[in-house]
């Protein structure tokens, strides 16, 4: 398998690092191997850390009554959790691996560290999750929109 | 203009409210050829006529196949035809999907709900024709796994190793174990040349403006998507004005169009 810093050279929400910038992530990087349905993150739990997917996918929960509905899949390029980056640090979701999954878990407050160290850096970060949160509330936006729902009577 | 008479010879459940219908000739005549991504009008005798995707163009061994969606009173009484009835058939009629532009390139499907219907006649002619295009991908979506066409076709497609098929729906129950979310993820994921793809997609109109997005930030030209639109097809031939879209009628310039010519009249309000 290809090393930290390749996958993240490699990972779009990461091209706009320098290579000295993405070399020091890639230190605060270690691979990581999850077994079917393994849980990553607990929704009200700590999340002092976030996750890149390299293979496999990752499935956000939350607990109903009924059980855990699966409200979107991330994949191989997808970062898994945000709240490393915003107080008070606790998931919002439940995220769980569906199959063997590879990953690479960044620890939060160590990159946060050096976000203040380096503020280029934090701002590339920062525009980063960003972008990938639009995405996530366009995606979130048609859904509610439910557009195969919809259809004129004939 | 005048319907044709055929037989319904099978109906197959696709959903809970769509079903596939499997028309054959009378004794003497010809099943019309449709190409890939033409439409007919579909009549039931005595209630009225609508626009049917051809979901199986005819061929020497097969019927002709329509997918119909009982979601007003016509195509809930074609969807209840029973095999042996006789339903009233008009055309081919209107465009088809750009099979020979593609040839020698990629080719990305992406289909929303319903509109699988219409494009997998394409999908037949990509596979029988497999040596013709390079990689081809097929990205569907859905609002719930029990809301999707052709589900045992699906997952032979799966099965190739010359087909990239994913699947993905808004909703998922607890024995849905695939991709959760909107399609638009899968053009995201799919691995294709953008310089040298074609897209063609079908499904609601809010999807294909979203999925033309993601297209063109991958980097395929707005001339090498094509959509097909859904609107009120009523005569299907370019006189009644029900399906006028812009400076086009649908039935005759559609319902495949390039999303290049046809994009400025998508966010015209009550157009």
């Amino acid at each position: 398998m290809e090393s930290i810093e390749e996958t993240l050279a490699a990972t779009r929400m990461f091209h706009n690092l320098t290579p000295e910038q993405l070399s020091g992530v890639a230190q605060l990087g270690e691979e990581v191997e999850f077994t079917d349905r393994a849980r990553l993150m607990t929704e009200g739990e700590p999340a002092e850390s976030f996750y890149l997917i390299r293979e496999g996918f990752v499935a956000l929960q939350t607990e109903a009554p009924t059980g855990a509905i699966t409200i979107e899949t991330l994949h191989g390029g997808d970062p898994v959790g945000w709240s490393w980056l915003f107080e008070p640090h606790l998931a919002h979701f439940d995220a769980r691996s569906r199959g063997v999954t590879y990953a690479v878990r960044f620890d939060g407050a160590s990159l946060r560290e050096r976000c203040v160290q380096d503020p280029g850096l934090g701002y590339e970060l920062m525009r980063s999750f960003a972008s990938v949160i639009v995405e996530r509330l366009d995606a979130t936006r048609l859904q509610l929109l439910d557009v195969y729902g919809r259809v004129n009577g004939g | 203009m005048t319907p044709r008479a055929h037989r319904v010879v099978s109906r197959r459940r696709e959903t809970a409210d769509t079903w596939t219908l499997a028309l054959e000739s009378l004794p003497g005549q010809k099943l019309p050829l449709f190409a890939p991504g033409q439409f007919g009008m579909l009549y039931k005798f005595g209630v009225g006529e609508v626009p049917i995707s051809v979901s199986g163009a005819s061929t020497a061994l097969d019927p002709l196949r329509c997918t119909v969606r009982a979601v007003g009173s016509v195509s809930s009484a074609l969807a209840a035809t029973a095999p042996g009835d006789l339903v009233g058939l008009r055309g081919p009629y209107g465009s088809r999907w750009p099979l020979a532009e593609a040839v020698a390139g990629d080719v990305v499907i992406v289909a929303g709900g319903l509109g699988l219907a219409p494009l997998r006649p394409a999908i037949h002619h990509l596979l029988a024709h497999r040596n013709e295009y390079e990689r081809v991908i097929v990205s569907y979506g859905g609002r719930s796994a029990d809301e999707m066409l052709f589900v045992p076709e699906l997952e032979e497609w799966r099965g190739r190793f010359d087909l990239d098929v994913d699947v993905i729906v808004d909703i998922a129950g607890p024995d849905w174990h695939g991709k959760v979310g909107v399609v638009t993820k899968l053009v995201e994921l799919a691995a294709f040349d953008p310089n040298n793809t074609i897209a063609m997609m079908c499904g609601p109109e809010v999807m294909l403006r979203f999925a033309a997005l993601t297209l063109r930030s991958r980097g395929v030209p707005k001339e090498r998507i094509y959509i097909s639109m859904e609107r009120n097809m009523h005569c299907a031939v370019a006189q009644c004005g029900h399906c006028q879209f812009g400076p086009m009628f649908v039935c005759r310039e559609g319902p495949v169009q390039r999303y290049d010519v046809v994009e400025p009249w998508l966010r015209v309000q009550e157009l």
